[in-house]
């Protein structure tokens, strides 16, 4: 398909702005490049978008297990509520008392979503997951710093973690101590004793952690940390397996980053943009980054913490995709919420239970809301790999599971349903992932150069890597 | 899999090729690069750096994996191979023609194999 | 209570029975006991109805201005239909990240043309799919110029203070030391960055215009970042590229800002888009994705996320920047936007917001309210004389959002394509009438 720059002609154009109505200003250094931007006419420009569009597969185009990733369906009404010219149209350095309504959207939400995780503040600035880690590190720190105790320089993440944890904690000027996982896939507790000592800043963990497990030991664990010192940062990507089931902050942990992006219903836009609130416990809110909150008798106002960390970017965070997530918890409320995270959970053990009957299962059940597969014994007997069974579900209009993650599993495949799959939407699948085993027996060519129905067909990576095309160059 | 007589090797899968007795030359083995797949970039050192035998001294990118590339001498780095960054593919076409660094002032050199003795080690990998 | 869970009573039974449980609750049999919620002290669920009424209540509560004079790092511009429309398309709005390039050649050709397109405007060789927003890139921006003898960052204390304020708070992580050229008449005083200036000085950051809407002497803060070894960050408004020398021609080695004027709304300060642009040297260290072209197995042209091996998932504590996702939605939007603007739509955007910026300062001028400093501008003006307070209210009962007060007395104003002269007009006879 040809890009936009191929559309059109010099001279096309929309008509947008009017003439202008004051004397024209100018520049004395003006701009002296040719600005190189399309040059297409409305209906070029509709239909251009409309093809880009229908080569991309969204959650409403089919299932999309995407360990990891939480695709739940993304409820229209948030959208609506997010457009609202109330919201849309509002300047974030207007008057604080014009601007009540945004200020309550990020006060109520706090309340309520420090009511899922057992937190007793948050702050929304962070714009992704990542973004929340940086964030609840940072906290960390300032705690650390503001005792005076600059020695707590480590912080601890498994090796299953996600590869944001140790990149966040270098970001946050922390040298990383991996510990491997034990052979259930949990933290091993006595590697965990033997990491943590004076040096300690934290410990930085996914429960369910990242093979879909819930840590049984959480207590212990956080307990080893918060003995030697450090404080525990929850990582928020699988809140959606026990949200109103059991709470982070009970579990013992300090500082959690949330994705509403996933667990909260928000649209992934392609890759963003997400929101990572960040919620801590009392003693961490001192730190939190600014403005935040507060109620009295006259309203919302923004207040800056006594010793914040300061501000993770410009203005309060993706403040849109918050309002989508509170119209979510709203209409979910106090009984749909843990109906959510069941169902995620059981749709998660039915897919488990309907794909063993071929595939290996890389931990034993019962899973929590996804589940990770090794297909090494498949590649070892029929050369299939991961990627090729993968590759053999975009044919069938199913978008492939997280591939090779967690690193601690070979040829891995991880699959989160989410609670808004039906059974018939998983009995389709899982008959295909059947049908695709059955394929690498008997006929494993057919897999390795799959997909054949998709827009393009695999595409060549190295080449794309060693002789980088970043951007169009006419007559290139 | 080539282990060219006449080159030391490292456990780390480097080789080594001496100019005099304190210079040489060294790059990544034919198995090294095939292990690694197909290489896509590499980081190089810059030069005047000083480089420790066992520790990473730059790394190579495939499109999955990173991997650190971990020096045999310790020495100062003379000059780079430059080429490579714009032909990373001749790291897995010609590996023992794709010199790395140029390392001179070698004041170690680490435990290195005859080719033979390479060949055996990686045999038992 | 509202639910998005579509199996049946009926049905969850059935599949329990597949799984070979009684109860859902047995599948949490490894959570502790005592850590068991009984019951989340939340409001009971709400229908669609009751949702909607609920939170329109509340955004009904917000006030939305018939005019809008005020700027500081958010722009509101005339957004043409198109892009809304072209951007809700769920199959764009509810895709993750374009792991799977088979399926997602729509998003990844659409970040391939907003690569481009930044490119375009900034005249850099390299962007990259996008970060958070104008802050955090230009924060992610010192630390692609880190070196190990060269730790310290000069920044210009006339930068936007969110941006100013995000950047002190990614070195409190990182340890990299920030250093603040002091303004002078508006601008970046470049004597004292001359003075600054040693060889631990890893960049020089300078917005463009700057945070007064004053234009700097871009090419000249350059030479001295250069001729200290140092790299050049610009940070700068996309509109105002359109008309304003660009940063690859000040001799920038990296561009970035925020990218909200390109069709974003407002939106109370977000979803926003950063945008950064590097030349050949630096685009390796660029953060986040990027996407190339390449060919698929039959030689048809496609795209992919590439130079993958610089980012977390692959190098996780050796890599550079944590960013996972980005703002990929905001940078397709900004792609319409200048498809739909194009060249000479962009030109007119900024020429009429300069344009009645300059007409509106002149009468300003007329009621006592005098620009404060000399020299070129561009949307932005600030603007001394009168009783801030008394002008701001004065407006704001007559639905007009003035400009922001920046204390003792001083105003920054903001004028884009989207006030008319006769709004202008009004908003100078209402001021007229408090000074």
């Amino acid at each position: 398909m040809k890009l936009i720059f191929e559309k059109g002609a010099p001279g096309q154009h929309l008509t947008l702005m009017p003439p202008c109505d004051v004397p024209e200003a100018a520049l004395d250094n003006p701009r002296t490049e040719p600005l190189e931007l399309p040059h297409v006419s409305e209906t070029e420009l509709t239909r251009h978008y409309s093809a880009l569009a229908k080569r991309v597969h969204g959650v409403n185009d089919g299932f999309y297990p995407l360990g990891s990733c939480t695709m739940k369906y993304n409820p229209k009404i948030n959208e609506d509520m997010a457009a609202l010219p109330g919201f849309t149209q509002i300047h974030p350095l207007q008057p604080e008392e014009t601007v009540q309504g945004c200020l309550e959207v990020l006060h109520e939400s706090e309340k309520l979503l420090c009511e899922i995780t057992g937190m007793d503040g948050m702050t929304f600035q962070p714009a992704a997951g990542a973004h929340g880690e940086f964030t609840g590190l940072l906290l960390i720190k300032a705690y650390h710093a503001h005792r005076n105790d600059p020695a707590r320089t480590k912080i601890i993440v498994p090796d299953s973690a996600h590869g944001t944890n140790p990149a966040s904690a270098v970001m946050a000027g922390f040298s990383v101590v991996n510990i491997p996982s034990g052979e259930d896939g949990c933290v091993d507790v006595d590697a965990l004793r033997a990491a943590v000592g004076p040096d300690t800043a934290g410990l930085m963990l996914t429960n369910p952690n990242t093979v879909g497990i819930f840590d049984k030991n959480i207590l212990e664990i956080t307990r080893i940390v918060h003995e030697a010192g450090g404080l525990c940062y929850y990582d928020g990507a699988n809140l959606n397996a026990v949200m109103g089931v059991v709470r982070p902050g009970d579990m013992g942990f300090d500082v959690i980053h949330l994705n509403l992006h996933k667990t909260f219903s928000t649209p992934h836009g392609g890759g963003g943009p997400g929101s990572g609130a960040v919620g801590c416990k009392e003693f961490l809110r001192q730190h939190l980054p600014g403005p935040v909150v507060v109620k009295d008798g006259g309203g919302y106002h923004f207040t800056k913490p006594e010793r914040s960390i300061g501000r993770m970017k410009d203005f309060y965070g993706n403040f849109l995709v918050v309002v989508r997530a509170l119209a979510y918890v709203l209409t979910l409320g106090r009984e749909g919420i843990p109906e959510a995270a069941k169902n995620a959970v059981l749709n998660a053990n039915y897919m488990r239970k309907l794909l063993s009957e071929k595939y290996t299962m890389a931990y034993a059940g019962p899973c929590m809301h996804e589940f990770v597969m090794t297909l090494q014994d498949l590649k070892d007997a029929t050369g299939c790999s991961a990627m090729d069974i993968a590759k053999g579900l975009l044919d069938h209009g199913i978008h492939p599971p997280t591939m090779y993650f967690p690193l601690i599993v070979h040829e891995a495949l991880m699959i989160e349903p989410t609670e808004t799959e039906s059974q018939e939407a998983m009995d389709e699948a899982c008959g295909v992932f059947l049908h695709l085993w059955d394929v690498a027996h008997s006929d494993p060519a057919a897999l390795h150069s799959a997909p054949t129905k998709t827009p393009v067909r695999r595409l060549d990576e190295v080449g794309a890597a060693r002789n980088p095309v970043l951007r169009y160059t006419p007559h290139a | 899999m080539n282990f060219p007589a006449g080159l030391k090797y490292s456990q780390d899968h480097e080789w080594v090729k001496a100019i005099d007795e304190t210079t040489a030359l060294v790059g990544i083995t034919d198995f090294a690069q095939s292990e690694l797949g197909d290489l896509v970039f590499i980081n190089l050192p810059q030069e005047g750096g000083e480089v420790t035998a066992g520790e990473s001294f730059c790394d190579v990118e495939s499109v999955k994996a990173v991997s650190d590339v971990i020096s045999p001498v310790t020495g100062v780095i003379e000059e780079v191979n430059t080429g490579l960054e714009d032909e990373p593919q001749l790291l897995n076409e010609d590996p023992y023609g794709a010199w790395i660094a140029k390392i001179k002032d070698i004041s170690v050199f680490g435990e290195l194999m005859a080719a033979d003795e390479y060949e055996a080690f990686v045999q038992k990998q | 209570m509202g639910t998005y869970v579509p199996n049946t009573q009926v049905q969850k039974k059935s599949m329990l029975d597949a799984v070979g449980v009684g109860a859902v609750e047995e599948l949490f049999a490894a959570v502790p006991k005592e850590m068991l919620v009984d019951q989340l002290d939340l409001p009971e669920g709400l229908s669609e109805l009751a949702v909607r009424q609920k939170v329109s209540a509340m955004a009904r509560k917000n006030r939305v201005y018939g005019a809008v004079l005020r700027g500081a790092g958010a722009y509101r511009h005339f957004i043409p239909a198109v892009v809304k429309s072209v951007a809700s398309r769920e199959e764009l709005v509810t895709a993750y990240t374009p792991y799977q390039a088979e399926i997602s050649q729509g998003i990844l050709q659409s970040i391939f043309e907003y690569q481009t397109m930044i490119c375009a405007l900034t005249g850099m060789e390299v962007s990259n799919a996008s970060v958070y927003d104008g802050a955090t890139a230009a924060a992610e921006a010192l630390a692609m110029c880190r070196e190990r003898k060269r730790n310290r960052a000069f920044v210009s204390a006339c930068a936007e203070p969110g941006v100013i304020e995000t950047m002190k708070t990614y070195c409190f992580g990182s340890g990299m030391e920030l250093e603040f050229i002091p303004e002078k008449d508006g601008r970046t005083d470049l004597d004292a960055l001359c003075a600054a200036l040693g060889a631990d000085a890893a960049c020089v950051y300078v917005q463009q215009p700057n945070y007064y809407g004053n234009l700097e002497d871009a090419k000249a803060i350059g030479e001295a970042a250069h001729a200290a070894g140092a790299k050049y960050i610009m940070g700068c408004n996309p509109i105002a590229l359109a008309v304003m020398e660009t940063p690859a021609a000040c001799g920038a080695d990296v561009a970035v800002g925020e990218a909200q004027p390109l069709g974003l709304d407002i939106a109370f300060g977000g979803p926003y888009l950063g945008y950064m642009a590097a030349n050949k040297a630096m685009f390796r260290k660029l953060p986040g994705r990027i996407v190339g072209q390449t060919r698929d197995v039959d030689g048809n042209v496609g795209y992919v996320l590439t130079l993958t091996a610089r980012e977390q998932h692959i190098r996780r504590e050796k890599a550079s920047s944590n960013i996972c996702s980005n703002q990929a939605l905001c940078a397709f939007i900004a792609g319409v936007y200048m498809s739909a603007m194009g060249a000479e739509g962009l030109r007119q955007a900024a020429v009429l917001s300069m344009s009645k910026a300059h007409y509106f300062a002149g009468e300003l001028e007329k009621t006592g309210l005098k620009r404060v400093h000399s020299g070129a501008y561009f949307h932005e003006f600030v603007t001394e004389g009168g009783d801030p307070d008394r002008v701001l209210r004065a407006l704001d009962a007559h639905d007009i959002l003035g400009g922001l007060p920046l204390g003792g007395g001083r105003i920054l104003w903001c004028v884009t394509e989207l006030v008319g002269r006769e709004e202008l007009d009004r908003a100078v006879a209402i001021i007229k009438e408090v000074c």
